[in-house]
């Protein structure tokens, strides 16, 4: 049985949509309860933290420009920089550590 | 009005970095999808709907193996199964009476790196935001996936590379911050490193999906985290004091400061339409 390359990318959608609006939904009005309230408040920097190391290592083609660029990027946070330039700064350093070692 | 329109523009300025990031690595998708047998305005079809790098990628998976319609369903499920934990996080970011369809417009635009920049938000969450970061984020992922298709990669590998870490560059400047300003969320961010790059090496996860093992751990570390240290209620508003201010474009920093509660009130009645 062949299927339908439409039916299978609304299938997709249709589930990946549930999973992100229903919680969105059904949570209406803050959540008293103290654990509930402070697992959700952990979850995005755990998530964040979680997708960011060591991905950042294995992402670039040489591991040491993403150990470079993790480095510059958690300084320039540290110091204050804002998103858009700590973007473009992991960004230039993995060129420029792959221009000197390629 | 104004309010969220300057919401809105904030969202395109925050989007950018997101959307240089998306199209590089959409272009590598589309290979995937084009093996898969998807023409490009399929490839567009499925990233506008579904923009989800992981879910995405075994969504072709199962297209090429012509699976059954419910293996679909429940690899999706399994696949996105960290955006419901989102989800719920941003149930909390978000002024109690936001009408529901804020709530699905935001809902469906939740990605890694959108939910990313919507936490580093200070207060109530203003959906406008969201939909600025949304309007140049996902069509940057969709035609890049369309792109990717019809060209395969078209970048030389060094861009390629420095592009990847944009992403992890804008996580890097939302949870170096937070942790700075508050010794427990520096904590749980410091055993999360540790933690998920202990995982990485034990052969025992490797059959798991990258994807389960955010959400297993997430799940694991914010529970240990929330019964080691309740957070206190006030400590949402501290994360990042700056971006509330850049929504004040019209205001002055004097008069913002002193009038900052009432400010805070009206852009939740405009964000709601609710008038007190």
């Amino acid at each position: 049985m062949t299927h339908n390359i439409y039916l299978y990318i609304f299938v997709a959608a249709a589930v990946s949509c549930l999973i992100r609006v229903l919680p969105l939904t059904l949570i209406r009005g803050k959540i008293r309860n103290p654990f509930i309230r402070s697992f959700l408040y952990y979850v995005p920097y755990v998530t964040l933290a979680v997708m960011t190391f060591p991905a950042i290592v294995a992402a670039p083609q040489v591991p040491l420009a993403g150990i470079l660029a993790l480095i510059a990027g958690v300084t320039a946070a540290w110091k204050g920089m804002n998103m858009m330039g700590i973007a473009a700064l992991c960004c230039v350093v993995v060129f420029v550590c792959e221009a000197i070692l390629l | 009005m104004n309010r969220n329109k300057n919401a809105f523009v904030n969202g395109i300025r925050d989007g950018i970095p997101i959307a240089l990031g998306y199209f590089s690595v959409a272009f590598s998708l589309g290979i995937v999808a084009k093996k898969a047998g998807l023409d490009p305005f399929q490839g567009f079809l499925s990233s506008l709907l579904n923009h989800a790098s992981a879910g995405e990628y075994a969504e072709f998976t199962v297209i090429m193996a012509n699976a059954p319609y419910l293996e679909m369903a429940f690899v999706i499920l399994v696949t996105n199964i960290r955006y419901m934990l989102m989800s719920c996080a941003l149930s909390q970011k978000f002024h109690p009476e936001t009408s529901y369809v804020h709530r699905l417009f935001v809902g469906f635009g939740i990605t890694d790196e959108i939910f990313g920049i919507s936490i580093g938000r200070s207060g109530a969450l203003n959906p406008y935001y969201n939909y600025g970061a949304m309007a140049i984020a996902l069509p940057s992922w969709s035609a890049g996936t369309a792109i990717g298709i019809v060209a395969g990669n078209i970048l030389p590998a060094s861009a390629v590379s420095a592009l990847s870490v944009a992403l992890y560059g804008m996580f890097i400047a939302i949870i170096i911050p937070a942790s700075k300003a508050n010794l427990a969320v520096g904590g749980v961010v410091s055993a999360s490193f540790l933690v998920s790059f202990a995982v990485s090496k034990i052969s025992l996860f490797d059959r798991m999906s990258d994807s389960m093992k955010i959400s297993l751990l997430t799940v694991i570390i914010a529970a240990i985290a929330a019964y080691l240290f309740p957070a206190k209620d006030e400590d949402e508003d501290h994360i990042s004091a700056e971006s509330r201010k850049d929504d004040e474009g019209c205001i002055s920093a004097d008069s913002q400061k002193k009038n900052e509660d009432h400010i805070f009130s009206e852009s939740q009645k405009e964000v709601t339409g609710h008038d007190a």
